[in-house]
């Protein structure tokens, strides 16, 4: 996609270029490098296989540890994708552009960190009744697993734009990233283990997913504000 | 008028020369109430019935980690005012909280350590606290590592700040950990709001090792800052004439 085309919606006759038009732009991106689609999922899967040859293969153990080892690997996933959300757009220029949008650049966030969700995030959390089935993880815990990925790699997209925002301007930032981002995981992480491993010992979980919820509505409102405030920053170095 | 307090803590030159009254008294402080807690708390404070004498790392543990929280909260709130206000001075303060947060939160997890084995059995385990103190580190390592490796100052200052806020989410949870996922940890001994389950003999040394931990904090942060401040004013008239003297 051609620079010209990201920047229709700021010189374009279209005065209210808004969200929709941002989350198109971003999406028919996200869609053409469909590799960038494809590399967290793969990731995911062999980390995951790699785990039986690593740990031994006896379905109890694996079946243990099926709920932590998917949310960390989806944790590590989120991440390392996370990296290049805004790299491009900031090395030729677009950034400063949407920075200079008279719409506030929290909706351009939004919108990048919805189309990262939907990249990486979403394929995960379909795919994760199939990997939990590999690693025999308990049928109960089926619904509970992909429920608390569809809500938590929703908020890791959100927070992990902070991160990824804060380190644009650095030359190297895949290290410092990490080390950012990974505390702010945490109680992501761990109320989604907590609701997988409430299935499994067949007790209620609804009050972990609803911790999952109401910390996906917290990031939804308040990470996109912080990652703006971050880029604002990055762009002035 | 009123203000005018406020409007002077921004200029690090006022700031350094108030506080150089300040160091001698903060550094007497400490060392009288650190010399009076430990003597008191590792000398003359009763032994614990269940842990013998084990139990009087207490008299480290709980300030440092005390601190270590306690001086999060410093370098979130110092990092928004220098957002907000645009103080560098403010900012300063922030930069010198993070190494010793991380240092106090380290003494915590290791005198936790240490004082696991004989009671516990053993040095470390994924308990709730235990791990959210790990991860206090890591905010603070985080912080750290951000404002090291963006090159120009001031984007490092406003960079490290906003990400010392983003972290004050975490901090509650760690606050409540004890209370919330009932593991090994003990819940909170000391309670402002209703008794503490301690005993008052071993109450008070702790107490004034706390007063002695927040002495020392304020001295060593006060230290710190101003050292930042010569540094980063190095160029200018007043610190050289601080340095040099009169020419």
């Amino acid at each position: 996609m051609s620079l010209t085309d990201v920047q229709s919606p700021v010189v374009g006759a279209r005065a209210t270029p808004g969200f929709a038009a941002l989350f198109k732009i971003e999406m028919l991106l996200a869609l053409r490098k469909r590799a960038d689609i494809a590399n967290p999922l793969l990731f995911f899967v062999t980390v995951l296989a790699l785990l039986p040859l690593g740990v031994g293969p006896e379905p109890e153990l694996l079946a243990k540890m099926a709920p932590g080892m998917i949310w960390v690997m989806a944790l590590l996933a989120t991440m390392l994708s996370q990296e290049s959300l805004f790299r491009g757009d900031f090395e030729d220029g677009t950034l400063e552009q949407l920075a200079l949008l008279p719409q506030p650049l929290y909706f351009a966030v939004l919108a990048k960190s919805l189309v990262h969700w939907i990249a990486t995030g979403l394929p995960l959390a379909l795919l994760s009744p199939l990997l939990a089935l590999m690693l025999n993880l308990p049928t109960e815990g089926y619904l509970c697993l992909f429920v608390s990925l569809f809500l938590g790699t929703a908020s890791l997209s959100l927070i992990g734009a902070i991160g990824a925002a804060l380190t644009v301007a650095l030359r190297r930032p895949g290290l410092l990233l990490a080390l950012i981002v990974m505390p702010l995981y945490v109680p992501v992480l761990i109320f989604g283990t907590g609701a997988v491993q409430a299935a499994i010992d067949g007790y209620a979980y609804s009050a972990q997913l609803a911790i999952l919820a109401a910390l996906l509505a917290a990031a939804a409102a308040l990470a996109p504000l912080a990652a703006a405030g971050a880029i604002r920053i990055s762009l002035d170095n | 008028m009123a203000w005018q307090w406020f409007h002077r803590l921004g200029s690090p030159r006022w700031f350094y020369q108030k506080t150089s009254g300040w160091l001698p008294w903060l550094a007497l402080a400490s060392v009288v109430l650190l010399v009076t807690g430990s003597v008191w708390g590792l000398g003359f404070a009763p032994e614990d019935a269940k842990q013998g004498n084990s139990y009087r790392i207490i008299f480290i543990h709980v300030p440092a980690a005390f601190l270590a929280l306690a001086g999060y909260y410093i370098m979130a709130i110092s990092g928004a005012i220098g957002l907000i206000w645009k103080m560098k001075l403010s900012f300063a303060v922030m930069r010198a909280a993070a190494p010793i947060g991380a240092v106090l939160t380290f003494i915590s997890l290791f005198t936790g350590a240490v004082w696991g084995k004989p009671t516990w059995g053993t040095y470390w385990v994924w308990d709730a606290r235990i791990t959210s103190m790990l991860i206090l580190l890591f905010l603070y390592i985080g912080v750290m590592a951000l404002s090291q490796a963006v090159s120009r100052e001031q984007v490092a200052d406003k960079a490290s700040a906003l990400l010392a806020l983003v972290g004050t989410v975490n901090i509650p949870i760690i606050y409540k950990s004890v209370d919330w996922w009932f593991t090994l940890h003990q819940p909170a001994t000391i309670r402002l709001t209703e008794s503490s389950s301690i005993d008052p003999s071993m109450f008070y040394p702790l107490l004034v090792m706390i007063a002695g931990f927040y002495c020392t904090y304020a001295w060593t942060l006060l230290t710190h800052t101003r050292a930042l401040i010569l540094r980063r004013d190095m160029k200018t008239q007043w610190v050289q004439q601080e340095l040099v003297g009169e020419k």
